[in-house]
């Protein structure tokens, strides 16, 4: 039989042996394409991302949508591949494409065996600067961006919700906008916009290269000077503190969002908190306020929302804390809580406001901090196991105001956060009123007809 | 199908500002499990008291991931019990013998470890991830959660409650009425012809006597597949296959019989007040056992199996802009081949895009693929296979796999020779075998105009 528990268990992590993977470098080209590798090589496959430092809060007003619409037109040739050929040709070497959009950036990705890594590079580097947009194309894939919006969105009540809650948060910042697109301003986009787009922000001065898996720095130095390295850069490219949005004015009114449909099984309702450069500005103060989402909210047993809220009175089916540090601009700390049936969104408004009202006087729990801690260090062992997710991680990190180093030591800081902190951070991240509180739920029923 | 325990609001992603994607996520394809590369060895370990495993050994990170499938699943469910193989599931990690859920769950994280509990149609699965520096610790745990679940009443009414959220939710859900419909068409009185989760109703009636049932019929020894990953030596493995599995009883109940294909074909529609249409079609497909499987599982790849270049890609998506997202798949459940497919398209498109399906199904059926296409279905798949192996925790489900579908451990240096073996007279035959748009039927819930039932 296995030992029992209840011996004391030490939790601190094993020294790691040398890394054979994980390792991470990086360095820049002259064009100003900045180049991070991330080894592993347990298997013979590399993942190649290029990362533009440009996404739907980039774009102008009245075309939201086209930087996500121009993520779909990458894949419709250039001057030297015909219109599907790129995905054609990573078929045809027996690896996977695809692509994404977020508001801090547009991403583009394989994942090939590694000897394919210099095919890879040039035809990505043929799009960055030689894509044909094709006015036929165009139409057909706004046909198909909006399939994809009704299929996410429109399909979607939590996520039209969503859609309705960003949009009263801000009040200036285009997170006010979805990534995909108002449905009316995406049937309005047009060739010239995907040109304007494209010109302004597909250059190598703009871009992050990341490669993960079997593949050596000097490899991919060499590949990448070979693909990328003749393009030129943008002199017109802002650098990254240049990257200036609308800004948010202070809070100083609550908006109550409403939104009913009725396909929603479980009504819930959700507050947003406003994060600001006094309570988020580095690393420290980032890994303070993702160390208070883990304590309220990480663990379905543990933690103080499941145990308060779900277990020890049983108010609620699910409740939670969602924050996102990497982001380039603030993003909220929100709360959501989902009430048992028959009990009302107001009072799972105090419910959660309540829990949130004791966790500031009682304080952090010590070992559940430690617990949280450990899990996190112990994170970066399983991270390892998933270099391409590394990559994703760091390109999020590189395109949303951080660097390698602060990617890189992100975890040491956190170790080194005490309870104290947290505290702090939560004592004045709830001294402030909710910016919006939203409820969705399903229409009142009709009146029942008086029986005769 | 996973257990839905409880619905996620979608706030995280979309608040978070999670990416937005170019292609759709593909559907499942169950066939494709087995990555193969010579740089893997699998070894067959067999414990002191005759339980088996495959490993993977790699002691590069220090954790391992071990999975194990115990076939039966939901299927195993006994009459006015449907569900409780899921509740059950669901609540293994709700506390043991000795400490509750919370108590459980604070021993977990304590070690870092993570643990799965999941029901399928075949089998349930449980799965974990332990650092390498307490892993006896960690999955003594497990083991506990395993073999003496204590099933505790308050934890049995609140975890009921999260499964009926589920259910709710999912029948808001037109992607979930579309599979409950076809389901409900095609398997008669079969365990595949109803949901595994159970009805509002099933669920609010079981009882802790139904669950304990239940876990007596799911979690027995001599129906487990194990694959494990990662930084651990056969030596090692065998004496704690031994402390986790070695308590488990015998079965004590009969897998499930074959299943038929009942559906009439034609087109069903069923009424729901949303602005896209969810399609899911299918018919009878090929088995792994029979000698035209491979013939099938390329021509498929051709078809609609995810891919840029797939014929219902290339007409439904590239040509038209009818969907976002169009694939088909070949879905090897124990009881019964399928091969099936799905797509969403707006109410005033979804008629054109079936009458597009239709027609490459009858073209397909009447002139099989072309030399070019076979080429590069052969160059993908044949290329793609090594990459598929990627990390402990997949490799370890891979390996539970491939034992529960009785592949043999060498598959996987055989396999891309009879994927090159296919011929474009094999996929001719298969096609005219399983490619029939008069028996296909397509499921489609919303409200599309101008698509009449035809069934």
């Amino acid at each position: 039989m296995f030992r029992r528990l209840g011996l004391a268990f030490a939790m601190a992590l094993a020294p790691l042996s040398a890394q054979a993977t994980g390792e991470i470098t990086d360095f820049t080209l002259d064009n100003g394409l900045q180049v991070v590798v991330v080894e592993d090589h347990r298997s013979p496959s590399v993942t190649h991302m290029i990362w533009y430092r440009a996404g739907a809060a980039d774009e102008l007003p009245g075309q939201g949508g086209v930087a996500h619409l121009l993520e779909h037109l990458m894949f419709n040739g250039t001057d030297e591949l015909a219109p599907g050929e790129f995905s054609e040709t990573v078929e045809a070497n027996g690896g996977s494409d695809n692509a994404f959009t977020s508001w801090d950036y547009t991403a583009y990705h394989q994942t090939v065996a590694a000897d394919r890594l210099g095919l890879m590079m040039q035809m990505e580097a043929d799009r960055m600067r030689d894509l044909v947009l094709v006015p036929e194309e165009v139409v057909t894939e706004i046909s198909v961006v909006l399939e994809e919006r009704a299929q996410r969105t429109d399909g979607s009540p939590g996520a039209l919700f969503n859609e309705q809650m960003s949009a009263a948060f801000y009040r200036n910042h285009p997170y006010m906008r979805p990534i995909i697109g108002w449905r009316h301003e995406i049937m309005g986009l047009n060739i010239d916009m995907l040109q304007d787009w494209y010109d302004l922000h597909y250059h190598p001065n703009n871009a992050i290269l990341v490669v993960s898996g079997d593949v050596t720095p000097e490899e991919v130095r060499a590949l990448a000077e070979e693909h990328y390295g003749p393009i030129p850069a943008n002199p017109d490219i802002a650098s990254e503190e240049a990257r200036v949005r609308p800004s948010e004015p202070p809070q100083n009114a609550l908006r109550r969002v409403t939104y009913e449909d009725p396909r929603v099984a479980n009504p819930y309702m959700s507050m947003l908190f406003p994060v600001d450069d006094a309570m988020v500005s580095d690393v420290r103060s980032a890994a303070t306020m993702e160390l208070l989402r883990a304590v309220l909210s990480d663990s379905d047993f543990t933690s103080v929302f499941a145990r308060e809220l779900q277990i020890e009175n049983e108010v609620s089916l699910f409740a939670a804390a969602y924050y996102n540090a990497t982001s380039l601009d603030h993003r909220p700390f929100t709360l959501l809580n989902m009430p048992v049936p028959g009990r009302s969104l107001e009072q799972a408004e105090a419910d959660i406001m309540g829990v949130i009202g004791d966790f500031l006087n009682d304080g952090i729990d010590q070992a559940a901090f430690d617990r949280i801690q450990f899990q996190w260090q112990a994170s970066q062992i399983y991270a390892q196991d998933d270099a391409a997710g590394q990559a994703r991680s760091l390109g999020t990190a590189l395109t949303t105001g951080f660097t390698v180093e602060d990617w890189e030591s992100w975890l040491d800081i956190t170790a080194t956060i005490t309870p104290d902190e947290v505290m702090e951070m939560a004592r004045t991240l709830f001294a402030q009123e909710p910016a919006v509180i939203g409820h969705i739920t399903r229409p009142a029923p009709a009146d029942e007809e008086v029986s005769q | 199908m996973n257990i839905t325990r409880f619905v996620i609001p979608l706030l995280a992603a979309s608040m978070l500002g999670a990416p937005v994607t170019l292609h759709a996520q593909s559907q499942p394809a169950t066939e494709e499990i087995a990555p193969v590369d010579a740089i893997i060895d699998i070894q067959h370990v067999v414990s002191p008291g005759g339980i088996e495993a495959w490993l993977v050994q790699d002691n590069t990170i220090p954790f391992m991931a071990i999975e194990m499938w115990f076939d039966g699943g939901g299927s195993l469910d006994r009459p006015g019990a449907r569900g409780a193989t899921n509740l059950m599931m669901a609540l293994l990690e709700e506390g043991t013998a000795d400490m509750d859920a919370q108590a459980f769950a604070t021993a977990q994280e304590g070690f870092a470890a993570s643990f799965g509990f999941d029901t399928y149609r075949d089998e349930v699965a449980i799965s974990a991830r332990v650092l390498t520096q307490n892993r006896d610790d960690a999955l003594a745990l497990l083991r506990d959660a395993m073999v003496a679940p204590s099933f505790a009443p308050s934890a049995l009414e609140r975890v009921r409650q999260q499964v009926i959220s589920g259910i709710e939710f999912d029948l808001t859900d037109p992607d979930t009425i579309s599979g409950l419909t076809f389901n409900a068409l095609a398997y008669g009185d079969h365990p595949y012809a109803t949901s595994l989760d159970g009805t509002v109703e099933s669920v609010a009636a079981l009882t802790r006597d139904d669950i304990i049932a239940a876990h007596r019929s799911a979690l027995v020894r001599d129906r487990v597949s194990v694959g494990v990953a990662g930084d651990i030596t056969p030596e090692e493995l065998g004496p704690l296959l031994d402390d986790l599995l070695g308590d488990l009883p015998d079965s004590d109940l009969p897998l499930p019989e074959q299943a038929t294909f009942q559906a009439p074909g034609g087109i069903d529609v069923v009424d729901m007040a949303v602005p896209q249409s969810s399609v899911l079609f299918g018919n009878q497909g090929i088995s792994r056992d029979d000698p035209d499987f491979f013939p099938y599982f390329v021509m498929n790849q051709i078809l609609g199996a995810g891919g840029y270049r797939s014929r219902l890609n290339q007409e439904v998506r590239e040509e038209r802009g009818l969907t976002y997202g169009i694939s088909t798949w070949t879905a090897l459940s124990d009881y019964i081949a399928m091969h099936q497919g799905a797509f969403s398209s707006s109410n005033d498109l979804v008629a054109q895009a079936v009458e597009v399906v239709l027609t490459e199904w009858e073209d397909l059926s009447a002139n099989g693929v072309t030399a070019q296409e076979l080429e590069a279905a052969q160059r993908y798949m044949t290329g793609a296979y090594p990459l598929r192996f990627s990390g402990n925790g997949s490799i370890a489900g891979t390996l539970a796999a491939m034992q529960a579908d009785d592949m043999p451990i060498d598959y996987i240096n055989t396999r891309n020779a009879r994927v090159m073996e296919v011929t474009l007279e094999d996929i001719q035959r298969v096609a005219e075998r399983v490619i029939n748009p008069e028996t296909l039927q397509f499921v489609v819930v919303g409200q599309p105009e101008g698509l009449e039932p035809s069934n």
